[in-house]
């Protein structure tokens, strides 16, 4: 009696969390289609379960032990059984021929798609766009630099104008139908936007893709979605959604490889260590968890850091000085900073690379 | 049949309390060995998701709880459930236990085997364990080991932590091929005078296919884990293309990670399987005992294992569908694991036929069957959802993923495992287990799993990926998103916590439980038919027994017993029953 | 757990340990296969090494084929081995023949040169890798050279392996042969043996093809 209620009790608990609970992201993309697909599986399979389920409270009720009545003996029923095989075979047909047909516009790209590129390293997002030729360049992993920090091959005429996204957000044209290629400089990442409905990982050594046309203007975060180590939850991407003029506007005030190229080798008046030091911690990954302008990451912020007392993880309070940096830089476990994670892994710098990074986060005064 | 000739063993009886406790060869023991351990590490992996329960819900709450720690949990939890407790217990604790009860032979085919399988696989729990004290800690590259992550700097554990994690897994498989080979050829070659193998107890089937299924897909395991055991301790670059780590240009290039994918998958697909089939099996065991008539189509319930079985090995893909492998790759393996569905129901549908118009004893062992159908029904709806590969794709990496494998695997083949121990406990021990904490331990669990695990797929539904430290970098994430999770995590702490009962059930029982004869359930299968309780070395006395029926004759019509025990004299016609 | 071992009663005279052989008529177990329970072993446990060699030859069909790879120069050390092994193999199979007959001599004499030359196989690919390492082709080189050590290592340590079971053979052989066992332990030796050469021809063909 107290199962049958139980089971009763547990269908009527899911059926409502169903209908009360927040569900899907709300789409801004043209994949409705897999929207379709999911809805008709949900509503399948939501029945198959409470029938199951309600018909099992049901025999646990009415087949009871009870005194003086025996089970009957009916070892099987071919008949049945066959009826029952067929009719889950019409089932799974009536999932799969929809879910099939989707997925060959998937593995489809349109033609006249916009290509961006997606790179993802641990743990941040830089974008590619092939410029006026719509080429992209080639690219290696042992060209990438700090003046070249997409690895793009100076000799090739297709890269001069790839336009160049360094930064966590790429814009894209309402309405017109984008093809995102993915390459990961690392590990396996993942480009998902829920919005989007469609993800695909990013392998090194490999391109991937995906295709998708928003259709809803508006901002998205996009997520990492393959485990990529310590900062995986802190990998996040924007994606703007606007009118074809604003984002054309957008490309143009971008930075192109050829221009970064010149500008490398031109003295804009800083010192150069100081230079270097930037250079280096971009190089070495430190700004995919420490910031420069001032919003705590995995790490704390290097904005106004140096000469700060800093509240350390054990009660203690440390002053902010070149030894402090030298040894968080070559010891990260000595001494944590309070409320951030002791995730850093150590470091083994030269002397001239150590000082040139020390200097960048002392120039970063917070006076700006 | 054709006279066998037996391996070359000398079976004496054990002497001293080595050989009869510590390096027995005799199979009821090594299956103690193996559940007891099997049980103990499992402990561990449920204190691990307990801690991780606590930062989900309870995000920044716990200073002791970092983004690096918590990647370790969720890998070593992950690692110690699906391999070392339920694969372990399941082939090696049941398999051990029941094989050769239920087909009538003394033992295992090969007994030192046997025996130092169970000890290879402790050893690999101890090797496992010991990662969790080396400098680094243990491995946090998630359950999968994906390269590149799981060998560099960036991943925790990714120095001897890896290292002790890929050995502890050769170890394992070591021992579980020892098991393997046992399992299948006692099955194939040991059982008594007339027990065909169609008139085997499912749960034997399901243990001998699940046993060729892990046979047959550990070595991909083995092949994966010692190529990137070498990328990482002699730099090969069997998975590791040219790659950048913390700034610098490491020296690996050519790899392929997908490479490693697809061999872990052929493995990881399979793998699920040799757990569930074993808990198919023994469900339908259960059920037939505690409902008093014969399983619902006992061929095609064989048959079905025996499909599922093969199409496994046949869908492994539909875990790649976003890697980034060959698009087209994705119309075959959504077919084949769409395809798969179709056995699996049909077993789900025999269940049900065989509670229809029988007598139901709503025992311990009763409740945690129809948990399991109810249960296993729901994980196995979802995984319609992912094995059709466009629908899989916005799901997958989600926590929608995470609720269907939890309740496909975790939940349901838990709800088998405690209604088993409860059921063969009065075999083994020659007590039963306290009936009110039973009852009470399957209220809390059955309730508190749907609990955690429902509202889960509504998380991957919002978009929130796995394997998430926090989501504080994102703010597009609702509100309800949190206080769902905060919900889940105290239903998970109260069932975690209500585990206890079962354990303390299974302790105090086992000393001061209520005295049981030699068949308290009344069943017809031959565990229950040893002349002693619990059974003792060589489990038959002088004279095997000999078989006359199916292992489902309840409720025959005409019979003066509601049970015709397999080792029962025939019946003649229409004259009641003879003597066992 | 002392409830669970109870001492059990006196058995039949003529009862014959785990499987109940002996213990009179209807009373014999049921085999799917008309072998012995060692033999079925085997095959099986062949049949899971031939699962781990084809994987390990799947991936490096497929890396083959990626346009980086560098084939290994093979040693002529590695015909000579091969050589080796296939008289290992003959030697086993005659020591078995022999057995059968009883001819103890011949089953030393086999089984002696069984275990040698088998040895000298091992020893020969150990000194194969010595001399491609002298020539600068080491492990992480190229995955041509990984795969190379990595198969030959699998193989090497079957091997070994299989020499450890030789040498509890060749201990018991010292003493009184029991001639009703004996054969049937000599013919898994060598089912064991021919499976390792059929292995090795397999993976030296595919090397020295590509």
């Amino acid at each position: 009696m107290l199962l049958a209620i139980g089971l009763v009790v547990v269908v009527i608990g899911t059926v409502l969390f169903n209908f009360l609970s927040p569900s899907f992201t709300p789409l801004a993309s043209n994949w409705g289609q897999i929207d379709f697909t999911l809805n008709l599986t949900i509503a399948m399979t939501g029945i198959v379960f409470v029938v199951i389920n309600l018909l099992m409270a049901y025999f646990v009720l009415r087949y009871r032990q009870q005194p003086g009545k025996k089970a009957a003996f009916e070892p099987e029923n071919k008949k049945l059984e066959l009826w029952l095989i067929g009719v889950t075979a019409i089932g799974v047909v009536v999932l799969l021929a929809p879910g099939l047909f989707v997925y060959s516009e998937f593995v489809n790209t349109p033609k006249d798609a916009l290509v961006v590129e997606a790179v993802a390293q641990q743990w941040q997002w830089s974008f590619r766009l092939p410029g006026q030729d719509g080429e992209f360049g080639k690219t290696s992993i042992s060209l990438i630099n700090f003046q070249n920090p997409f690895g793009i091959d100076p000799e090739d005429p297709n890269g001069q104008d790839d336009v160049l996204v360094p930064g966590n957000e790429i814009h894209l044209p309402l309405n017109r139908p984008v093809k995102v290629l993915l390459r990961s400089k690392d590990v396996l990442h993942d480009f998902y936007v829920p919005e989007f409905r469609v993800k695909m990982d990013a392998i090194p050594g490999a391109i991937s893709s995906l295709w998708f046309t928003p259709t809803k203007a508006g901002t998205y975060e996009l997520a990492c979605a393959e485990y990529c180590g310590l900062g995986h939850h802190t990998m996040r991407g924007v994606v703007v959604v606007e009118a074809q003029q604003t984002f054309q506007d957008w490309v143009a005030a971008q930075a192109i490889f050829s221009e970064e190229v010149a500008e490398a080798g031109t003295n804009t008046g800083q010192d150069p260590v100081v230079v270097l030091g930037q250079q280096l911690a971009q190089t070495k990954g430190c700004l995919g968890c420490h910031t420069t302008d001032g919003t705590p990451s995995v790490g704390p912020s290097w904005k106004g850091l140096f000469g700060k007392q800093e509240s350390l993880s054990d009660g203690t309070t440390v002053a902010v000085d070149e030894a402090y940096l030298a040894e968080s830089i070559a010891d990260p476990s000595a001494k944590v900073v309070e409320n951030f994670p002791p995730a850093m892994p150590p470091y083994t710098l030269n002397e001239e690379d150590l000082e040139a990074i020390i200097a960048y986060i002392k120039s970063l005064t917070g006076n700006d | 049949m054709a006279q066998v000739a037996h391996a070359d063993v000398d079976h004496h009886e054990p002497q001293s309390f080595w050989t009869k406790y510590v390096f027995s060869q005799d199979h009821k023991v090594i299956a103690i060995q193996y559940a007891l351990t099997a049980i103990l590490i499992g402990l561990v992996g449920l204190v691990l998701s307990g801690l991780m329960r606590l930062q989900l819900g309870f995000p920044g709450g716990f200073d002791f709880i970092q983004n690096g720690n918590y990647y370790q949990f969720i890998t070593m939890h992950g690692m110690i459930m699906v391999v070392y407790l339920l694969t372990a217990l399941f082939l090696g604790g049941f398999g051990n236990y029941l094989i050769p009860l239920m087909i009538g032979a003394r033992d295992m085919a090969f007994p030192l085997v046997n025996m130092l399988s169970v000890w290879f696989y402790i050893l690999s729990v101890l090797v496992l364990v010991a990662s969790f004290f080396v400098p680094g800690g243990p491995t946090g590259a998630g359950w999968t080991l994906y390269p590149p992550q799981a060998i560099t700097a960036g991943t925790p554990g990714a120095g001897l932590g890896i290292v002790l994690m890929l050995t502890s897994l050769v170890i394992f498989i070591a021992a579980a091929t020892m098991g393997g080979l046992n399992y299948i050829t006692t099955v194939l070659q040991l059982r008594a005078k007339g027990m065909t193998l169609m008139r085997m107890p499912l749960s034997v089937w399901g243990i001998f296919v699940g046993s060729v299924l892990a046979l047959l897909a550990f070595s991909a395991l083995f092949v994966g884990g010692v190529m990137l055991l070498l990328d990482k301790v002699v730099g090969s670059s069997f998975f590791m293309p040219a790659m950048i780590s913390m700034g610098t240009q490491l020296a690996y290039e050519g790899g392929s990670p997908i490479l490693f994918e697809h061999l872990f998958w052929y493995f990881g697909h399979p793998e699920v399987y040799i757990v569930a089939l074993p808990a198919f099996g023994i469900v339908s065991d259960l059920m037939c005992a505690h409902c008093r008539k014969p399983i619902f189509g006992y061929r095609t319930m064989v048959w079905a294992i025996l499909a599922i079985g093969v199409i496994s090995f046949l869908v492994w893909a539909h875990h790649m569908f976003v890697s980034g492998m060959n698009p087209y790759f994705g119309f075959f393996f959504a077919t084949t694991t769409l395809i798969i569905a179709i056995p699996t129901a049909i077993k789900v549908y025999n269940w049900l036929l065989t509670l229809w118009r029988s007598s139901i004893r709503l025992t311990v062992p009763m409740l945690f069957s129809i948990g399991f159908v109810s249960t296993f029904l729901v994980g196995g709806l979802t995984g319609l959802y992912l094995g059709n590969v466009v629908v899989d794709i916005p799901l997958s990496d989600t926590y929608f993923v995470i609720a269907h494998f939890h309740l496909v695997m975790g939940v349901s083949t838990l709800m088998v495992l405690f209604g088993a121990i409860y059921h063969w406990f009065p075999k083994v021990t020659g007590r039963m287990m306290n009936d009110v904490l039973g009852k009470l331990h399957f209220w809390i669990t059955f309730l508190g799993v749907y609990a955690i695990f429902f509202p889960m797929h509504y998380l991957g539904f919002m978009g929130l990926p796995r394997r998430y430290f926090n989501y504080d970098a994102f703010t597009s994430i609702p509100d309800s998103a949190q206080a769902i999770n905060t919900f889940i995590t105290v239903a998970a702490l109260t069932v975690g916590v209500a585990q206890l009962l079962y354990l303390f059930n299974m302790a105090w029982s086992y000393f001061k439980g209520k005295k049981a004869n030699g068949n308290p359930w009344q069943a017809t299968t031959l565990e229950w038919q040893t002349p002693d309780t619990p059974p003792v070395h060589g489990n038959w006395g002088a004279t095997l027994p000999q078989v006359h029926r199916w292992a489902y004759d309840y409720s025959v019509p005409g019979a003066k017993q509601d049970y015709l025990p397999q080792n029962m004299e025939p019946v003649p016609a229409g004259t009641g029953n003879g003597k066992p | 757990m002392s409830t669970l071992l109870k001492s059990s009663p006196p058995m039949d005279a003529g009862h014959n340990g785990a499987n109940g052989r002996g213990n009179g008529p209807g009373n014999t177990p049921e085999g799917v296969f008309p072998l012995p329970t060692a033999k079925l072993g085997l095959w099986i446990f062949l049949a899971v090494v031939t699962v781990l060699f084809s994987a390990l030859i799947s991936a490096y069909v497929v890396r083959m084929g990626l346009s980086d790879w560098v084939a290994l120069p093979e040693p002529a050390l590695l015909w000579v081995n091969t050589g080796f092994l296939i008289l290992s193999s003959v030697a086993f199979q005659w020591a078995f023949v022999a057995a059968k007959k009883e001819r103890r001599d011949h089953v030393q004499r086999g089984l002696w040169g069984g275990g040698v030359f088998g040895t000298l196989f091992v020893l020969g690919q150990i000194l194969a890798w010595q001399q491609l390492n002298a020539a600068g082709h080491f492990l992480a080189v190229n995955p041509a050279n990984t795969f190379f050590y990595l198969i030959t290592a699998l193989h090497g340590l079957h091997m070994l392996g299989g020499l450890v079971a030789w040498v509890g053979t060749t201990l018991k052989m010292r003493q009184k042969p029991h001639w009703d066992r004996l054969p049937l332990t000599l013919e898994v030796c060598a089912i064991y043996w021919h499976f390792l050469l059929f292995v090795w021809l397999i993976l030296f063909g595919l090397m020295w093809l590509t």
